[in-house]
């Protein structure tokens, strides 16, 4: 464990390094390709890091301050999206799985869906969904489904995937026991999948968390992480460390976010080590 | 009455126009313990799926504890072993023992006593809270016996069960299968690829040839139990397999029975 810890430091302080030494190289060489480097392009990663501490406007409190609370909003968008895409996911990885026709059917729509991107769907979601959510879940329950469209889709694909991954001969056995579809659904298919499932919620952790930035935007909504991304972009060339801060704390909640799912898969997957994917 | 009867059996797979087996006749009386050997391709796979109703035959009819082999099959008749263990990785060795009594909807009590008994009879008592991963390959085989043997079948359809293990860690497995046999007094029908361990463990050993799968002969085995580590070493044992490598010889050639008859 603590060795781990000081892996990931070790990571950490290697990155900061490379940055700081790349800004160095281009700066006294006065190199310009690919692009300039100037305390605007990179800035110095203590300026970041210092900008947290600062407000960013008189008689606010600290950066650091309004993103905890911008991350807290995109977090409650981003969890209660995963977990409507997980169950839908996974409701719909079941139903395919059980019919060739309506795998032959519906497969086709559900890829298609995710060939649209997020940015042209947004803001009919959040005109559909919006009129119909009750008052607490207004604004951000839109946002919420669609980061949900995002994640459902890995866990319907990797659910598919997975209930047919049950050994043949483990299927012959539930035969013998003269075992319903329900029961080799549940103790055999379900059991097997779930391996497969936990890549998916992998990839779906980070992917509401993009989500949900993404959902923001045509929202309008100025509580969430999104929010603050489009306006510090806009004085990104007088303070670009105000950017850079926001997107270091997008990083943070999208890699706490995987971590979480990390965490449910060492409880739930009891499995050879070398079969946890 | 016979647990086990196989009258005149033929499967052909469609595919390859293949015919697997070829007017099997057979009849196991209970307590009996009968190997089917053979090469590779001479169907003795195919005829036990044939019994457990795991493969339709083609033709003719298998008829298990009086009953056709569906109904068998969806009474829980029969316990089977695949030459893999075919453990369920998310379980632990008590669960992947109790599972064939969920599906019989034991209670928990009931379960729970049962898996301690079989756990005893396979000698695993101090591996209950393991994971199959845990285990070696011997270990998992026998966690396989104990879930075949937990809800007390009348038959057990054993396919290969010995055959991914080395040498020493099957004759051992022999002896325990022998003497948990003793203990029930199940009927078994075991597939194998081995002759010795054919002649060690059966009652009747049934000799099959290939193209078209046949039986080339049956030869019983007059050896007493209980079976030892001696009974390897007995001049009897010798001949009995000589015997039946004899008759494995003629494979290819399509003996008729008498010819076979000759060869015992």
């Amino acid at each position: 464990m603590l060795r781990r810890v000081f892996t990931v430091a070790a990571a950490v302080l290697a990155l900061i390094g490379f940055w700081e030494l790349y800004r160095w190289i281009w700066t006294t060489t006065g190199w310009t390709w690919p692009f300039v480097v100037d305390d605007t392009s990179m800035p110095h990663v203590w300026t970041i890091f210092k900008a947290f501490g600062q407000p960013t406007q008189v008689n606010q409190p600290a950066l650091i301050t309004i993103l905890f609370h911008k991350s807290l909003f995109t977090g409650k968008e981003a969890l209660v999206g995963f977990a409507v895409g997980a169950v839908v996911g996974f409701a719909i990885g079941i139903a395919l799985a059980h019919s060739r026709l309506l795998q032959r059917g519906f497969l086709p729509y559900i890829v298609a869906s995710q060939t649209i991107p997020i940015l042209a769907i947004a803001p009919m979601v959040v005109v559909w969904v919006n009129p119909k959510l009750p008052g607490p879940l207004q604004g951000w329950g839109a946002v919420a489904v669609i980061a949900s469209y995002l994640t459902f889709f890995p866990v319907t694909i990797n659910t598919l995937r997975g209930l047919r991954s049950a050994d043949p001969r483990a299927l012959e056995l539930m035969r013998t026991y003269a075992a319903s579809r329900w029961t080799v659904l549940w103790k055999l298919r379900v059991p097997a999948s779930l391996p497969y499932v936990f890549a998916a919620l992998k990839l779906a952790a980070t992917a509401s968390v993009v989500g949900a930035i993404i959902g923001e935007l045509p929202s309008g909504l100025q509580d969430g992480l999104g929010g603050a991304i489009i306006n510090f972009n806009q004085y990104y060339s007088f303070e670009p460390q105000e950017l850079w801060a926001t997107n270091v704390v997008a990083a943070a909640l999208g890699i706490l976010f995987f971590l979480a799912v990390v965490g449910a898969e060492r409880i739930v997957v009891r499995r050879a080590p070398e079969n946890v994917a | 009455m016979s647990v086990v009867k196989v009258d005149s059996v033929t499967k052909t797979f469609a595919r390859g126009n293949v015919t697997a087996l070829e007017n099997i006749d057979l009849e196991l009386e209970p307590g009996e313990f009968v190997s089917l050997i053979g090469p590779s391709g001479c169907g003795k796979s195919t005829l036990l799926r044939i019994i457990g109703d795991l493969t339709p035959p083609s033709s003719g009819t298998v008829t298990v504890n009086g009953k056709p082999a569906r109904q068998a099959r969806n009474d829980g008749d029969y316990g089977i072993v695949f030459q893999d263990s075919v453990l369920f990785d998310w379980r632990t060795v008590s669960k992947n023992i109790a599972l064939p009594l969920e599906m019989l909807g034991w209670d928990r009590d009931r379960r729970k006593a049962r898996v301690e008994e079989m756990l005893d009879l396979v000698e695993l008592r101090g591996f209950a809270d393991h994971h199959p991963w845990q285990l070696s390959g011997g270990m998992q085989q026998r966690v396989s016996i104990a879930r075949a043997l937990a809800f007390e079948p009348a038959l057990l359809l054993m396919d290969e069960p010995f055959g991914a293990l080395d040498e020493m860690t099957r004759e051992r497995l022999n002896l325990e299968l022998l003497s948990i046999w003793e203990k029930l007094g199940s009927t078994v029908v075991f597939v194998t690829h081995s002759i010795s361990e054919a002649v060690f463990l059966s009652t009747r050993v049934v000799v099959m040839s290939p193209r078209p799968g046949r039986i080339a002969g049956i030869v019983p085995i007059d050896m007493p139990f209980p079976r030892t580590v001696e009974t390897r070493e007995d001049p009897r044992f010798f001949e009995l397999v000589t015997k039946v490598r004899e008759l494995l010889r003629k494979r290819g050639e399509h003996l008729l029975p008498e010819e076979a008859a000759e060869l015992l």
